[in-house]
């Protein structure tokens, strides 16, 4: 007969069991790296942590008050495992990539390293967890007051604890338990192979006892499958009733999918523990199989225990209770065991993985924000976290003994169930931030956020319903009557399952909010970067280098802090090792930025990725680093994005700086033309005169029949042409330096009617001499205009005189007008002259060009308006040609009169 | 067309100094000399009246020497009228236009007047030789 003593009694000597077994499996691992414990099938039994005293006590009770819906539980783990497996195996590279050490890790890493994630994450997984533990409290302490009970005398030392007591009892234990058991190793990423070890042998227990238990009621009471089934149909059991397929279902589902990926513990053993990414091969058949063995005695056992069972009896215990009650002790013993082996094993993982998550995100961050990294002791650092796990602990294991004393005397699936939908809040983030690169840290916090606050609400307070009187009147008529917030008819959805109620709403706003806030928001430098690494796992090159700039940070600094956290051997052997790969002293070691970002990883896997992001960047001088170096260094993608970019805007500058060469080069070809053209007319009006003179002066020394006059005549010519060479060659050093905008002269106020009347004068010769006279217009009276009186005489005795050679009309008329227009001196010099034909309009103020019509025997080269021009543009006026009165040309200049 | 031609040389110049000279040196060299100062007049004077060789200036008024060259060159009587072109550009593109144009002889200014003389005879001597 099995008494309450007995059963405490074997507990506690399993557990100590359990640490040996953890103690000699680190041993193992540690002198062994090809340890039988790294094998896939200790790692598929590892993950069936999955299995806890829900599955073990709780199914049996499930399916006894909700027929087959108990089966959702294995259903969703399995769909993931065998169809969706790709999803696993994305967060198992990542996680080794990273150094990720827990899912709060994953989420902050994934969206930018950002802390506020992880502190979030972390505490939704504490909230969210608490009931499960709470769970497996009740479990343990229902199994062992169900011993207790089995027979007189039983009670034994229990006499006169309740429940409550009884929990405290065990979760303390536990506590203690885990504490000693989880938390000898600072580096969660050193995998705890001991745990493992102990959890993999727990999973070959429980699997052992309830099979046991199965065979025994199945056969040894029962006579069969077919027997039960008939015995219970005979006692008017209907365990089929239900729609099988219904909402419900669809919504468990969907949650123990997201379960097996986003329960802390789960992610711990799946992801974090992992030691070889093909293990996930074998467990993707394995564990499904697992769990078939699990759950194929579930049926009978209910239906059996309620067909056999006293009205009123808990469902939840029948595999204790039905051994019990045959008398069979050494089964009853195995079913204890196997159940606290599924509840041990839950919490012992659960709360490792839970108290990294504290320690990391919460308690970590606060301590290297407010205290200089570097400082106190060598120790420091470890010590802290050690204590800050161990406190973890504690807290989470209290408030899952403070739930169950809260909440009331509810089955255990239920429970387990509001455990399931608070972490689900964490699987749209997770398969955003796999699959969607713009899923941006925003929409991440918010979903999350927005889906927990529906979760609690929704399920997590009404939990409360039967112990706080007004979280019943809240789900009766809603917060402060408004009917519109009950928590299990929210938005007016009202007819709903309230699980279904929930997770439709939690989980719907959830995405909505990912979405939406993803959309709206720009990811930062690092969150972009993260979120490549993340989506494009498969495509990177492992250990492509992020994060840090060498700066000014020496090998020494970065010893310095690894030693605080990694503490000093780790710290001393990843810096030689380091030293070596690179052929150098460890003195010598350059903190090159791969040098870095493997400390980041090693520090990672200590203290989470942002923590230690935060504690390098404090370290690496010049703290942050800037955007650009962090794009530069981001990955290989980005990289080869970024010399493209590079690439691009150089041949685009090179294409322009061919441009300007080609226009500059066009620019000097038309220059050397032009250049050309110049000299070629400067040649031939050079030529001209030289001819006369050469040939005259031949004449002239040859001896022979020449009159007087003839010799004076030859002379003569001799002479002016002289005269016009020198002329021509003034002009042409005039026109250059007028065209290089030098002047000659000093602006100074003149009387430019002044200038025109001596301009006048001087023509006066020149127009008897062909008949003509000037005749005037409209003149002005004194006009004071910035320039030089003598080259403005100069203008316009240019243009009086071309207006007189060019003049063939029979009675040739030079009419010359001055005035003041709108604060400008005017001057046109018309006449009635032939007139410039329209091809020439746009040559006549270019060099050496004459007019078509004669002109030859004026002596002049052509320079006369160019230089005009040019001499009016120095005074800040200007000289065109215009329509006149006359028939034939008019000149206009126009210079700025000054006041 | 043949005949008996009107005088010996027409200069085609523009600049009246160097009209002048060439007038003087050829006349007393014993040749008849008239002369014409644009293109057009050119054109104009050879189809009233033939002279032995035309001494034409390219820089002309009107109507380029060289285009009067080219026109004179397409016209039967003139097609084979000994042309000596002078020109005060002087530059080997000048002169391979000349030739291609069917000039027969090309003088840069300035030149000697022994050069022009010699020039002019030596066409002169050519075309009695043909004639």
């Amino acid at each position: 007969m099995l008494s309450a003593d007995f059963v405490i009694v074997t507990a506690i000597v399993y557990v100590g069991l359990l640490f040996i077994l953890a103690y000699f499996g680190d041993r193992h691992t540690r002198a062994n790296k090809s340890s039988f414990l790294r094998s896939p099938a200790v790692y598929t039994l590892s993950i069936s942590v999955y299995c806890t005293s829900w599955t073990f006590y709780g199914a049996v009770g499930n399916a006894a008050r909700g027929g087959l819906e108990f089966l959702t539980i294995y259903l969703g783990p399995t769909i993931v495992f065998v169809g969706w497996w790709f999803i696993l195996r994305k967060l198992v590279r990542i996680g080794r990539m990273q150094a990720i050490t827990s899912i709060a890790d994953l989420l902050s890493s994934r969206y930018g390293k950002s802390s506020r994630l992880a502190v979030l994450v972390t505490l939704i997984a504490v909230i969210g967890i608490t009931p499960y533990i709470a769970l497996q409290l009740k479990a343990i302490t229902a199994s062992i007051q169900a011993v207790a009970e089995s027979a007189e005398g039983a009670r034994g030392s229990l006499v006169g604890v309740d429940d409550g007591a009884l929990a405290f009892g065990i979760a303390a234990g536990m506590a203690l338990f885990t504490i000693l058991f989880g938390t000898r190793n600072v580096d969660a990423k050193e995998q705890h192979h001991g745990v493992v070890a102990a959890i993999a042998f727990e999973a070959v227990v429980k699997l052992a006892a309830l099979l046991a238990v199965g065979v025994f009621v199945t056969f040894g009471l029962g006579g069969g499958f077919e027997s039960i089934y008939r015995g219970a149909e005979a006692a008017g059991i209907a365990i089929y009733e239900d729609d099988p397929f219904g909402p419900r279902w669809v919504a468990m589902t969907v949650l123990s999918a997201a379960a097996i990926i986003c329960l802390p513990r789960q992610f711990q053993i799946t992801v974090v523990e992992n030691a070889n990414e093909d293990h996930l091969r074998v467990a993707g058949w394995a564990f499904p199989a697992y769990l078939l063995l699990m759950s194929v005695f579930t049926l009978p056992i209910a239906l059996y225990g309620m067909t056999v069972m006293p009205e009123g009896a808990n469902p939840d215990m029948f595999v204790l209770t039905l051994p019990l009650s045959e008398g069979q002790s050494g089964i009853a013993l195995l079913a204890f065991i196997g159940g606290f082996s599924s509840a041990t094993s839950m919490i012992i993982v659960a709360s490792i993985a839970l108290s990294i998550m504290v320690s990391n995100h919460i308690i970590m961050p606060i301590i290297l924000r407010s205290s200089n990294v570097g400082q106190g002791d060598g120790q420091g650092v470890r010590r802290l976290l050690l204590l800050s796990r161990r406190v973890s602990i504690g807290v989470i294991l209290t408030l899952g003994f403070l739930y169950f004393s809260l909440t009331g005397d509810d089955a255990l699936a239920p429970i387990g169930l509001i455990s399931f939908a608070g972490v689900a809040q964490f699987l749209p983030a997770i398969l955003a931030g796999l699959y969607w690169r713009e899923a941006a840290q925003r929409g991440a916090a918010s979903g999350i956020f927005v889906g927990f606050v529906i979760w609690a609400w929704t399920m997590f307070l009404p939990s409360f319903e039967t112990v706080l009187p007004w979280v019943s009147d809240v789900m009766e008529s809603g917060p402060w009557g408004i009917g519109f917030l009950r928590p299990q008819n929210l938005f007016g959805l009202n007819d709903l399952d309230p699980l279904v109620h929930s997770v439709f709403w939690s989980l719907l706003l959830n995405s909505v909010f990912l979405v939406v806030g993803s959309l709206v928001s720009n990811q930062s430098a690092l969150e972009r970067i993260q979120a490549a690494a993340f989506v494009d796992v498969f495509r990177r090159r492992p250990f492509a280098h992020r994060g840090f700039m060498p700066g000014s940070a020496t090998a020494n600094d970065l010893y310095f802090v690894a030693e605080r956290v990694l503490g000093e051997k780790r710290a001393a052997t990843l810096f030689e090792t380091a030293a070596q790969e690179r052929g150098v002293e460890p003195a010598m070691l350059e903190p090159t930025p791969e040098f870095i970002s493997r400390l980041e990883r090693e520090l990672a896997g200590s203290i989470g990725s942002a923590s230690a992001h935060v504690m390098l960047a404090k370290v690496v001088a010049g703290g942050d680093v800037s955007l650009e170096e962090m794009m530069q260094m981001a990955d290989e993608t980005q990289q080869v994005i970024e010399y493209s970019q590079e690439l691009e805007r150089t041949s685009a500058e090179l294409r322009v700086t061919a441009r300007k060469l080609e226009d500059a080069n066009a620019q000097l070809r038309e220059l050397d033309s032009q250049k050309d053209e110049f000299l070629s007319q400067v040649s031939h009006e050079v030529r001209t005169p030289m001819t006369s003179i050469r040939s005259f002066s031949e004449i002239l020394m040859e001896p022979g029949e020449l009159n007087d006059g003839q010799r004076q005549r030859f002379i003569s010519t001799i002479h002016n042409e002289s005269l016009r060479l020198t002329r021509l060659l003034d002009e042409i050093l005039d026109l250059s330096a007028l065209e290089r905008g030098e002047r000659s002269w000093q602006n100074a106020p003149v009387d430019a009617e002044e200038a025109l009347d001596r301009a006048v004068a001087v023509c006066d010769a020149l127009l008897r001499q062909r008949g003509m006279r000037v005749e005037f217009g409209e003149r002005a009276h004194t006009t004071m205009v910035d320039g030089d009186s003598d080259r403005l005489c100069q203008v316009f005795i240019n243009l009086i005189s071309n207006a007189v050679k060019y003049n063939d009309a029979d009675h040739p008329i030079v009419r010359v007008s001055s005035a003041v227009r709108a604060g400008q001196f005017v001057v046109e010099v018309a006449d009635n002259g032939p007139g410039i034909s329209k091809t020439d309009r746009k040559h006549i103020f270019e060099k050496f060009w004459r007019g078509v019509e004669g002109g030859g025997d004026q002596g002049g080269a052509g320079l006369g308006l160019a230089i005009s021009r040019q001499i009016v543009a120095r005074m800040n006026g200007t000289l065109e040609l215009v329509p006149g009165p006359l028939p034939g040309a008019c000149f206009r200049v126009r210079l700025p009169v000054i006041k | 067309m043949g005949g008996t031609l009107a005088f010996d040389i027409l200069i085609a110049e523009d600049e009246p100094s160097i009209l002048e000279s060439l007038d003087f040196i050829l006349r007393r060299a014993g040749w008849s000399v008239e002369s014409v100062t644009d293109g057009e007049a050119v054109l104009e004077r050879v189809r009233r009246e033939l002279p032995r060789i035309l001494v034409l200036d390219v820089m002309l008024p009107k109507r380029s020497g060289f285009d009067v060259l080219k026109q004179l060159r397409s016209e039967e009587p003139t097609r084979v009228l000994p042309v000596l072109i002078l020109t005060a550009k002087g530059q080997q593109q000048d002169r391979r236009i000349a030739e291609e144009l069917g000039a027969d002889g090309f003088v840069t200014k300035p030149y000697s007047n022994a050069e022009v003389v010699g020039a002019v005879r030596q066409l002169l001597g050519d075309n009695d030789r043909a004639a």
